[in-house]
């Protein structure tokens, strides 16, 4: 074997080691092939010197260990595909096997309420209790994935049962006014506050950990995108279904609405996060590439939102829907955002995109003013409702994030603190979402007597 | 001698600092560099050097930039930052403490004659 034969094999056999990226392996490369000539200027042959200065550069697995633990939004896809990218197997089918389990289970669970006579039926309204309990279905097998798959100590089960339990009990024995709003409140608040639960079994319990935390927020992304895929796809099969079965004279939609809809959609999260953990590597150049994508389209419409409010004067309806629809978007951009965090190189210079995610911070901060403006002159005529106090506070907590983004980011683009302080402040908003989000849950009903 | 792991890991930082305020140099000449102040005895597994150069430029201590060698290869080339040089005189200042610390108890106890002077 020659030289460049070795130091082809070896190249080749680095880049399957997915912490290290060809940049690094080019770095490495250089320092292999300096060592090498070194080597041969002391009288060694090519072969002779290859095998020394690759046995000086150390063993790939600490190596890429180590190159993981300091480039460590790369150290999951380490943990995650193995020290040996095509060593998969006997745990990647038991992992299988386990979402599959899981998927049926709630599945599965869906359906227990029909048991007690509470029916889903595809002409009439959904009953209150699916809508209150939606994320308790899915979400509890969701976090028993995760900790399953991270082997989360006895403590941290206990831990992770509590909220689950403390939500179910919440929702279901506080006697809420029939389609109240505290009601429709705590059924859209309930999942953010679980989802980040599950985050909890995610980081196998170190929650703390703003690298975990970054990660997290990473899976949910991947998460988003595969479950939309997912969904593409089961719309697709219910309409062939209705169709299929239609032209036989029979009429599906009763068992499409009850069974196929409902038990695909709560299955399908499960399906959508396994997937995330087991084909990583698809998914993680999509992002990117969407997140590029929309965070112009985003900025253009917040944009030209702001030109027409400032242009006609017209203030914005503080409605429950209206003021919901914002909140949306708000959290929508600030996903975006924080998903753009996420993704990027921390190491890379500021470019024009970077300028771009700027003025999205600044739009969405200023759409952001406009509606606690409309809230707060709602307020101030009618006095507190339960909807526009949980849009107040939505809209302040996104207020400070997007507002210290901004410092961050303008700091970051002229070039005075490195990206990390920017990732350390989103990372260090995530329990706030939580807190408010089981303030909403918990607090609200009580407070404002469950209207 | 064998120098423990944690120990080569400690000094690594002020190390690299310090040959990088002689002027900017790349990876294996630091590793080259290293070995010859240390007459060889401080061996470093050389791949392990990259990751830490990584992070103190996340850190802002150094500054890297693609080059090209005598020979025309890509090569990375690493400076000293302004951060990078107030580090080392905070690095200095802690080492000279670990070092006094050390000669006033470890190194008494090892060399009883030491005390009589």
């Amino acid at each position: 074997m020659s030289l460049e034969e070795g130091i082809a094999a070896w190249r080749s056999y680095l880049r399957r080691r997915q912490a290290i990226q060809p940049v690094d392996v080019d770095e490495l490369e250089d320092h292999l092939r300096s060592e090498a000539w070194a080597l041969q200027e002391a009288g060694l042959t090519g072969d002779e010197s290859f095998l020394i200065a690759v046995k000086r550069i150390g063993e790939l697995d600490v190596l890429s260990r180590e190159f993981a633990r300091e480039h460590s939004e790369r150290l999951w896809k380490w943990l995650v595909v193995g020290p040996e990218a095509d060593d998969e197997g006997d745990s990647a089918g038991k992992e299988a096997l386990m979402a599959g389990t899981l998927a049926c289970a709630a599945a599965i669970a869906i359906k227990v309420p029909e048991l007690f006579g509470v029916r889903i039926h595809p002409d009439q309204a959904l009953p209150q209790l699916y809508l209150r309990n939606l994320s308790l279905f899915v979400l509890p097998f969701l976090a028993a994935f995760f900790a399953w798959k991270r082997s989360l100590p006895p403590a941290g089960w206990m831990w992770l049962t509590a909220p689950f339990v403390a939500a179910a009990v919440a929702v279901n024995a506080m006697p809420f006014s029939s389609g109240g709003d505290t009601e429709s409140l705590a059924a859209l608040h309930l999942p953010i506050a679980l989802w980040l639960a599950v985050g909890y079994a995610y980081a196998a319990g170190r929650w703390r950990d703003r690298v975990q935390r970054m990660n997290f927020v990473r899976f949910s992304g991947e998460w988003f995108i595969y479950y939309t895929l997912i969904a593409l796809g089961g719309g697709v099969l219910m309409v062939l279904t209705a169709f299929v079965f239609g032209a036989i004279g029979l009429q599906p939609e009763r068992i499409v609405a009850a069974w196929i809809l409902p038990c695909g959609a709560l299955g399908a999260v499960i399906v959508a996060a396994w997937l995330v953990e087991a084909k990583q590597s698809v998914v993680e150049n999509m992002a990117p590439v969407l997140t590029t994508l929309f965070t112009p389209l985003f900025t253009l419409v917040l944009l030209a939102f702001l030109v027409v409010t400032a242009w006609t004067g017209s203030g914005v309806a503080a409605e429950r829907d209206v003021l919901i629809g914002f909140d949306l978007l708000l959290v929508v951009v600030v996903g975006l955002i924080l998903y753009a965090i996420s993704a990027r190189d921390p190491e890379k210079e500021p470019g024009i995109f970077d300028g771009l995610q700027l003025l999205l911070i600044v739009c969405a901060l200023l759409v952001d003013a406009v509606a606690l403006w409309a809230i707060a002159a709602r307020i101030s005529e009618f006095g507190f409702s339960p909807n526009k106090v949980a849009a107040l506070g939505e809209n302040l907590i996104l207020l400070v994030n997007l507002a210290w983004s901004a410092v961050l980011y303008g700091r970051f683009l002229a070039r005075r603190v490195a990206f990390a302080p920017l990732e350390r402040w989103q990372t260090a908003c995530l329990p706030v979402y939580a807190l408010w989000a089981w303030v909403v849950v918990v607090a609200f009903p009580p407070v404002f007597g469950f209207r | 001698m064998n120098v423990g792991k944690d120990l080569v890991a400690a000094s690594a930082t002020p190390l690299i600092l310090a040959i990088l305020s002689d002027g900017p140099s790349y990876g294996y000449a630091i590793i080259k560099r290293v070995a010859e102040l240390s007459r060889g005895e401080l061996q470093w597994t050389d791949g392990m050097l990259y990751p830490v150069l990584h992070r103190l430029e996340r850190n802002g201590l150094v500054k890297a930039v693609w080059g090209r060698s005598a020979s025309g290869r890509r090569r990375k080339y690493y400076r000293l930052t302004s951060r990078g040089g107030e580090e080392l005189v905070d690095q200095q200042r802690q080492w000279e403490l670990v070092d006094a610390t050390l000669r006033r108890t470890l190194f008494r106890s090892f060399h009883p004659a030491a005390q009589e002077g």
